[in-house]
């Protein structure tokens, strides 16, 4: 298949990512395109048989920590429990609430917020439903590192959630 | 196992990533704990609100895609003016071929026409009975031939002309019906062949005067009528034959 055949069909999925990332639909943009650029520059490398998709997703998300709003966010620091061993939620937040329009509002203010290492893994696993290998290979970092900063992408997003929903009560 | 280890794989679990031993005992366990299975419903609903609010969430610009589809769409070869001037020119010459065997075709078709109607007339001459109907008259032999041809024909006045009209019989060109009348001049036998126009391939051109075999032939057409003046005799009164018909039409 040619790049072109393999590549857009990820379009749509590269720049949701890239909005996510960049939260600049000017610098999504640009990212994207860049992606693509460097993609194909360099698909003679690309392996067939291998993922593709991660192969894609990785380029992406290399060239956002490479620009400058991936390393202002790159500079921030992560959670000193990552690398602990995956916590056991400590749900208090109704997960179970209709996701109505606000709810998805505040559901995605608190995914904007989370911290960008933490908000690739969960967007890579939740929206892409990428495997632990496969958000290992993009990302770059080991299975158990995966899966601690899913872990603690989850309880962070949670408490979020349910510091807006309690805010929101309040008002 | 306690709770908290049990719960500690749900997000495994819930993401596909246990071995299959894993996710039999899991299974196991939620079916005989309702705490775990509670847990393991919000964490489902979780994801999937999650997944709600993040997948799609951005909708990329249509223009972004085209001049992504642009820019990496494999460069068309450029076109260069040799192969529209080859296509031109195989066209030109498909065209020129046809129009050659076109004109071959009606060259040979009107070679075989030429060639049946000398072949009518040597027959004639050959024929122990040249002609059906034996007459100089004029107004004797157009009659006859009424009710004998789909169609009639108008004589000429010969008195004072080197030519005298013999008779006349039916003819048959390309399976049509026709008038053939012999005409003599001096000792040569000159057949004149009337057809209708229809019954002649389209395309025929009027002719002559022209050689075929040693005859000379003129032929042209008049009123849907198409007639031929072929035989032995000079060339000259051929035409002069023909410019006796053609005078009275």
């Amino acid at each position: 298949m040619s790049f072109e055949q393999l590549a857009m069909p990820l379009f749509e999925r590269l720049y949701n990512f890239a909005h996510w990332l960049t939260q600049n639909r000017d610098e999504a943009e640009d990212l994207v395109q860049e992606t693509y650029a460097k993609a194909l520059k360099g698909f003679s490398s690309f392996q067939p048989g291998t993922n593709f998709k991660a192969w894609m997703f990785r380029i992406l998300r290399n060239t956002f920590l490479n620009s400058r709003t991936g390393l202002r966010a790159a500079t921030v620091p992560l959670d000193p429990a990552e690398g602990d061993p995956a916590l056991p939620a400590e749900v208090q937040t109704p997960e179970t609430i209709l996701i109505d329009r606000t709810s998805r509002e505040i559901m995605q203010a608190a995914i904007e917020e989370l911290p960008i290492a933490y908000r690739e893994v969960l967007l890579l696993c939740e929206v892409e439903e990428m495997s632990y290998q496969e958000i290992a290979a993009t990302v770059a970092i080991p299975i158990g590192t995966v899966m601690s900063r899913l872990s603690r992408a989850r309880r962070l997003l949670r408490q979020a959630v349910e510091r807006k929903l309690q805010l929101r009560s309040a008002s | 196992m306690s709770h908290e280890l049990w719960t500690a794989q749900l997000d495994a679990y819930l993401d596909g990533e246990l071995d299959s031993a894993e996710m039999a005992k899991l299974d196991s366990h939620l079916r005989e704990c309702p705490a775990c299975a509670a847990e393991g419903l919000r964490r489902l609903q979780w994801k999937k609100n999650v997944q709600s609010a993040a997948a799609q969430r951005y909708g990329a610009d249509p223009k972004l895609r085209e001049r992504l589809q642009k820019n990496i769409s494999p460069e068309k070869p450029v076109r260069r003016w040799w192969p529209a001037y080859a296509v031109t020119m195989a066209v030109l010459l498909l065209l020129a071929g046809i129009a050659v065997l076109r004109e071959g075709s009606r060259q040979e078709r009107n070679s075989r026409i030429i060639s049946e109607l000398v072949d009518l007339h040597v027959s004639t001459l050959a024929s122990s009975t040249p002609v059906d109907v034996v007459s100089t008259d004029r107004h004797t032999v157009k009659p006859w031939f009424a009710g004998r041809i789909p169609f009639t024909f108008d004589l000429p006045e010969l008195q004072g002309s080197p030519f005298e009209l013999v008779g006349g019989r039916v003819s048959y060109l390309e399976q049509s019906p026709g008038a053939e009348l012999i005409f003599r001049v001096r000792k040569h036998q000159i057949s004149v062949f009337i057809f209708q126009e229809r019954a002649i391939p389209k395309g025929l051109p009027n002719v002559g005067p022209v050689d075929a075999r040693s005859f000379h032939l003129e032929a042209w057409t008049h009123n849907d009528l198409r007639y031929f003046v072929i035989g032995d005799a000079a060339r000259e009164d051929i035409q002069a034959l023909s410019n006796l018909l053609k005078g009275q039409m």
